[in-house]
């Protein structure tokens, strides 16, 4: 299922330059390495490699790898394959933002209440469907998982003001 | 024979009335992760992990491997029915499952698929049986530089018998391994890169990454295509069973080399992926109805279903014996019995005995409730398929998150388990490998304490992991491994050229 590829001929971000973009991004996720290595200490201590001994060569190893991953693919000619087209990049978006808002608003709103609102504006807004069934599947989902976690299993979830008031 | 007695004390544990219904609870919600788009046996297992805390390490062992076989099994109807390998190592079966399930006989594949995976997974258990305690008694006589030879090959087979490019897989391994070593030094006790944050002091846990790589960033995939399933109708009934299951022993040579191919493959690790194509690949040169292979043989359903199981359940042995996990799945377990205080490895079957017993009576056991029940309710796990993806999708992410959020009880998790969706995403689209990178924030801890220890043990000398003939042996198998395709290439290369020598 994760085979996924955009024909040529549309239009979006070129995959060759992403992937260049994902290359130089583990560069600098491997300068970080190398820096947090080094506060540690990346050397020889009284008492053998320091903290930061192993994680430092590591950090050497991503950026040393991913300088070979930029020239491989600069060597390439670009076949002009995308990364994904526009569509396919607003489709995802179409998950990521709504994900991202449900996640910082679970300290907030608790994850009850942000998962009804969560799956009913998913299935309004994507799914197309009425509010009636919208609305049965975005308060069935929670009350399932509230009787499977925290009454069947004991595991007890984050929770807001709503179910402060309903004494949950 | 001592096996044998500890076999059935683990039999005596595990069909007690609540590990039963564990074990019947398990292969459901397996088969339905395997069902599912956008989930996998590693990413269910994840999810579901919070579910065992409340119970005894063998009770949450039993639940989560069953989860496991049942994600095997579920794998196998998506891919008759729909043409969708809800797993990557259900392709091969979709290019003679399918075919036969267009031509009437969806009933007959899924009655073969499913056997041939009951066969292949009692065969690898049946090797767990006998071999890993041998395994794990010689590697009793481990020290350090062995401990982490063990871990340097485990490591070198995915950069060198990996598919994807070896030098993103050293990289999304070497992400790993940074993740990893973010937090409290176990050595030194010390804090390193946390660069101030007090979120980051204990660390990314492996459980946020998966739950992140893999569930948000395949529904991100997923949802790329817009999926509308158009399924086949499956009705199993005893009749087309019985009449299957006259016809699979025909196949036994097939059957019994895939068994040997797939406990192979799932001990190097290469995986249950690579032991179906190469199960499948080999079926069709060496079968007499080789030629009509892709259109709707029966035998080649039972070749790659029977390595997938066989390399997914003998995945497990190298993680019980040794602690070195063969699959992205059997890391997750490996992450679960740390959780539990259980170090898998040698000492298991010897501090764990019961433990360790159980599990793998639960695997045999477990496997002939997942065929009892998957041949029964074919038809129901094949109707949640046709739940559509904008229902499905959003009930997935709340429990991504609630899987996030209960590893800690800590709602940062739940923005982290976020971040890895989208890097998974991006990187899964660059042809970065993630089972690697899971791999390696999994065992990076343990790898590092064994690096550390022998460079201390011999004042900083690399000379170490060549001192003896053990040790040495180890890391040159590793280096074999990860130079493997400058190796085998040379080998056609050379074979090219002496023909035209000789001439």
């Amino acid at each position: 299922m994760s085979e996924h590829s955009s024909g040529v001929g549309q239009r979006g971000p070129s995959h060759r330059w992403t992937e260049f973009g994902v290359a130089v991004f583990c560069i600098l996720f491997g300068a970080i390495t190398i820096i947090g290595s080094v506060k540690a200490g990346s050397g020889w201590g009284p008492e053998g490699p320091k903290a930061g001994f192993f994680p430092f060569y590591i950090g050497v190893i991503i950026v040393l790898a991913s300088v070979v991953n930029c020239i491989e693919i600069l060597m390439q000619s670009d076949d002009g394959q995308l990364f994904a087209d526009w569509g396919q990049l607003r489709q995802v978006m179409c998950v990521v933002i709504p994900t991202t808002i449900y996640t910082l608003s679970i300290p907030y709103l608790g994850i009850y209440l942000a998962s009804v609102i969560l799956i009913a504006l998913f299935m309004k807004w994507l799914g197309k469907y009425p509010w009636t069934k919208a609305a049965a599947v975005a308060l069935g989902t929670p009350f399932a998982i509230y009787l499977f976690f925290e009454k069947w299993f004991l595991i007890p979830l984050p929770k807001g003001p709503l179910e402060d008031l309903l004494g949950l | 024979m001592e096996e044998i007695v500890n076999l059935f004390h683990g039999f005596a544990t595990v069909l007690q009335p609540f590990n039963i219904m564990v074990m019947v609870i398990g292969i459901l919600l397996g088969v339905i992760i395997g069902v599912l788009p956008g989930l996998g046996g590693a990413n269910g297992v994840a999810i579901l992990l919070p579910l065992t805390f409340s119970m005894t390490p063998t009770s949450a062992i039993i639940m989560l491997s069953c989860i496991y076989w049942g994600a095997l099994f579920g794998g196998a109807i998506t891919s008759v029915l729909f043409n969708i390998p809800g797993e990557p190592w259900s392709v091969a079966t979709t290019f003679d499952g399918h075919p036969m399930a267009q031509k009437g006989k969806a009933g007959e594949a899924l009655t073969a698929a499913f056997t041939s995976s009951f066969v292949g997974a009692l065969f690898a258990v049946i090797m767990i049986t006998l071999v890993a305690p041998l395994v794990a008694k010689f590697a009793l006589q481990f020290g350090p530089a062995e401990k982490f030879a063990v871990f340097f090959i485990a490591f070198c087979s995915f950069i060198g018998m990996g598919k994807e490019p070896p030098f993103k897989t050293i990289v999304a391994m070497m992400i790993g391994f940074a993740l990893a070593s973010v937090g409290l030094d176990s050595v030194t006790g010390q804090l390193r890169m946390t660069f101030g944050f007090t979120h980051l002091l204990s660390g990314f846990d492996f459980l946020i990454a998966v739950i992140g790589l893999f569930g948000i960033g395949e529904i991100l995939l997923t949802m790329e295509e817009g999926l509308n399933f158009r399924g086949k109708a499956a009705k199993i009934n005893a009749r087309v069973v019985w009449e299957t299951w006259k016809e699979l022993p025909r196949y036994w040579a097939t059957s019994l080399r895939s068994c040997f191919i797939g406990v192979w493959m799932g001990i190097s690790p290469a995986g249950a992926t690579p032991a179906s194509f190469m199960s499948y690949g080999i079926a069709k040169r060496m079968s007499k109805s080789g030629k009509n292979f892709g259109k709707g043989e029966i035998e080649g359903v039972v070749a790659p279903e029977t390595a997938a199981h066989a390399a997914g359940t003998a995945a497990l042995l190298p993680m019980l014996s040794l602690g070195v996990p063969g699959s992205p799945t059997a890391a997750v377990l490996l992450g679960g019995l740390l959780i539990w205080g259980l170090q898998p490895g040698p000492l298991l079957f010897v501090e764990q005995k019961e433990f360790v017993w159980g599990l793998i009576a639960s695997m045999y056991l477990g496997n002939f409730v997942g065929l009892i029940i998957v041949l029964t309710c074919v038809p129901l796990f094949a109707a949640i398929l046709r739940i559509p993806f904008s229902i499905i999708a959003p009930v997935i992410l709340v429990l991504c998150a609630i899987g996030a959020y209960t590893v800690h009880n800590n709602t940062f998790d739940v923005v982290m388990m976020m971040v890895f969706g989208v890097v998974g995403y991006v990187m899964k689209k660059c042809n970065y490998p993630m089972a690697p990178l899971v791999l390696a924030i999994v065992l990076g801890d343990k790898a590092e304490e064994a690096f550390r220890q022998s460079l201390l043990g011999s004042q900083g000398s690399l000379g170490v992991f060549f001192s003896n003939g053990l040790v040495g042996t180890i890391m040159m198998l590793g280096l074999i491994a990860l130079f493997w395709p400058l190796i085998s290439n040379g080998w056609t290369w050379l074979q090219s050229r002496t023909p035209k020598a000789a001439m």
